[in-house]
């Protein structure tokens, strides 16, 4: 069982990084990784958020869902969006500085596809209640992971001589690339062959 | 920031109610085909375009997925926006499309199960596509509901063929096919890496450079035309 | 229909001093009961469109699935004349479940015109080199002779791991194993139990061989023990 675990974790955050294999959490992957403290505190609240979603879906499946399949996805967006909120307000009170900082991009993880894939893939693959808190640790980590290296990397290439025509998107684009090709060699990590 | 200026609540702004007679316009079709196409220049949507983009069919799918749910969605903001007070709009809207996702979805599940099974996750993610969303709070809320529909078919259209685009370099040159079609000779040894999440990045890269070169030339051959 | 509000014209800083900003003006904004009835009907709404089309859908959606199951188990069993469910319900294989038989494991026996029972069909999955590869094999219980495998999901390398999926050389080498599986670079030709993995996709390919093993080594004792005990 604790292998099953550990592999959850390993391969959410490595092996099938949520921003770098499974292509979610892009928004704030594009758009907040132009500093690297930002990104930090980014990915640490996107772990927060991920592990009440995990806990909350479980739940759901477990005792609400069974009776109405349908709304599924109607009730995972609605427990996302109230997570959320409750984590703004939190941070808020804890700590007014970090709220700043983040800005506008707190609300924004209501749409980060990462919450909701994270709900979803639990439901799809059957995780029980560990199982589902492993992989939302090992999802945050590796959400994390990938915000602050993007965030290290764009901030050497704003000050590189770069291309006016890929000035922007294009070279961020390229650079996930690299880094999307980097992690790939994580593949085969925790299979036990 | 508060200290001198008095803390004013500002009231919400009145839904206007649109000019009589708004008509449509073919602008507002064309917009999301390129000026303001969804992808390209608005980069919205990206979770979608490159997770499923491995394949020409796969595109195909979600780009209509995508499209229903948008012109579904865009219309139904836009009938209700009279009965949809301003405080709740955001939840209002966000539960319609889930509303519509959850009926793609299970549609798609029982008329085409192999296409379910190779988008996945990702119809379900329709839901949090911000195109849709943005496009609801942008425009449908805004503007009669065959203004609406037509912008949703614009950006919706627009979608679909950025996805259709990346789907069709990636497939030929990963996999050797376009829709399962074998167009290369038997002794072309596919780009796997194409297929796989790292192709997927690089290939919108360079279709954002390319659609930069292109922007480019056309002001520098207008201010060209302009200084002769 | 326009919103009741009170609006406040944003006023400039007051004459004098400024000191403690007046308290804000409460805007009347829209009734609470407004707010919840437009949520609470848009959630009936909803609710009420999505309960039919999910009346509507799920027959077809449920025979889908059971489709592909069924030809997945006729394939692996080389083509049954009759296929019996078996549920593992409390550790104890039973054809009648007690309980809820969506929601237990099951294996399928499959048996020829004259009611000899060729095979059973069990499911395995585990972690692959991407993710998880799920297989349903055919297998004799008595002898532990494979009669087929069959990979039902994986997400492995294109052109390269996912070749335990497509290459009919490797898939067919299930047809004539016997359990428990060895992994080995190529195969001397006598012994049954050994499986050529696939150059260039080992991890992919011992990870199906794993697969099987554990399978048969779960399944076989508990379809023995249903054997020997009649009435179930």
């Amino acid at each position: 069982m604790t292998g099953d675990l550990v592999w959850i974790l390993v391969s959410a955050m490595l092996v099938n990084n949520f921003t770098l294999t499974l292509f979610l959490g892009l928004c704030p992957f594009f758009g907040v990784t132009s500093q690297v403290t930002t990104a930090l505190r980014l990915g640490l609240a996107n772990i927060f958020v991920l592990l009440l979603t995990a806990i909350s879906a479980w739940f759901l499946n477990r005792y609400i869902l069974p009776a109405a399949p349908f709304l599924r996805i109607i009730s995972f967006i609605i427990v996302i969006a109230s997570t959320v909120q409750v984590v703004e307000m939190a941070i808020k009170k804890a700590s007014p500085v970090l709220f700043r900082a983040l800005g506008i991009y707190l609300p924004l993880i209501t749409t980060n596809c990462a919450i909701l894939g994270l709900a979803i893939f639990q439901t799809n693959r059957g995780y029980g209640f560990l199982q589902g808190i492993s992989f939302a640790i090992g999802a945050g980590l590796g959400l994390t992971l990938a915000l602050t290296l993007m965030a290290s990397i764009r901030v050497r290439v704003d000050r590189s001589n770069v291309p006016a025509l890929a000035r922007g998107m294009a070279i961020v684009l390229i650079i996930a690339s690299s880094l999307s090709l980097a992690f790939m060699g994580f593949a085969g990590l925790g299979s036990s062959s | 920031m508060s200290a001198v200026l008095p803390e004013v609540r500002v009231a919400p702004p009145p839904i206007a109610a649109p000019p009589s007679g708004d008509p449509p316009t073919m602008d507002d079709l064309l917009r999301g085909l390129w000026a303001e196409n969804p992808v390209l220049v608005q980069m919205l949507g990206l979770c979608p375009t490159l997770a499923v983009t491995n394949s020409v069919a796969n595109s195909l799918a979600m780009g209509i997925a995508t499209l229903a749910v948008l012109v579904c969605s865009s219309f139904l903001v836009s009938s209700l926006k009279r009965f949809i007070p301003t405080e709740v709009r955001i939840a209002s809207y966000v539960l319609i499309i889930a509303t519509f996702v959850t009926l793609a979805d299970m549609s798609l599940e029982a008329v085409v199960p192999n296409v379910h099974k190779a988008l996945g996750a990702f119809i379900a993610l329709i839901v949090v596509n911000c195109m849709i969303l943005g496009r609801a709070e942008a425009f449908a809320s805004k503007h009669g509901p065959a203004r609406a529909v037509l912008d949703a078919l614009g950006m919706g259209i627009g979608f679909s063929m950025v996805l259709i685009l990346l789907g069709a370099i990636r497939e030929l040159l990963g996999n050797g096919t376009l829709l399962g079609v074998r167009m290369f000779s038997m002794n072309f040894e596919p780009w796997v890496i194409m297929v796989l999440p790292p192709g997927g990045f690089l290939t919108l890269g360079l279709v954002l450079l390319a659609v930069a070169y292109a922007r480019d030339r056309r002001t520098s051959g207008a201010a060209a035309r302009r200084a002769a | 229909m326009t919103l009741a509000h009170g609006a406040t014209p944003p006023a400039g800083p007051p004459a004098g001093p400024p000191a403690v900003p007046p308290p804000p003006v409460p805007d009347a904004g829209t009734p609470s009961w407004r707010l919840l009835a437009t949520l609470g009907g848009a959630g009936a709404l909803a609710g009420l469109l999505l309960v039919t089309a999910w009346e509507w859908t799920t027959p077809t959606i449920t025979a889908n699935r059971a489709r592909v199951e069924q030809a997945a188990v006729a394939e692996v069993l080389r083509e049954p004349a009759r296929v019996d469910t078996l549920y593992l319900e409390n550790g104890a294989l039973t054809r009648t479940p007690r309980g809820d038989a969506a929601k237990l494991e099951r294996a399928y026996q499959g048996f020829d015109h004259a009611g000899v029972r060729v095979g059973v069909a069990i499911r395995g999955a585990e972690p692959g080199f991407s993710d998880v590869i799920t297989v349903l094999i055919g297998f004799d219980p008595t002898t532990s002779q494979l009669l087929g495998m069959k990979v039902l999901g994986q997400k492995e390398t294109p052109g390269l791991g996912d070749k335990i999926e497509k290459d009919s050389g490797f898939v067919g080498q299930f047809s004539e194993a016997r359990a428990p599986l060895r992994a080995v670079k190529a195969r001397g030709g006598q012994d049954l139990t050994e499986v050529a993995t696939i150059t260039g996709a080992t991890i992919s390919s011992r990870t199906v061989i794993r697969i099987i093993n554990h399978a048969v080594e779960r399944w076989q004792p508990l379809l023995v023990r249903f054997d020997r005990e009649p009435g179930q």
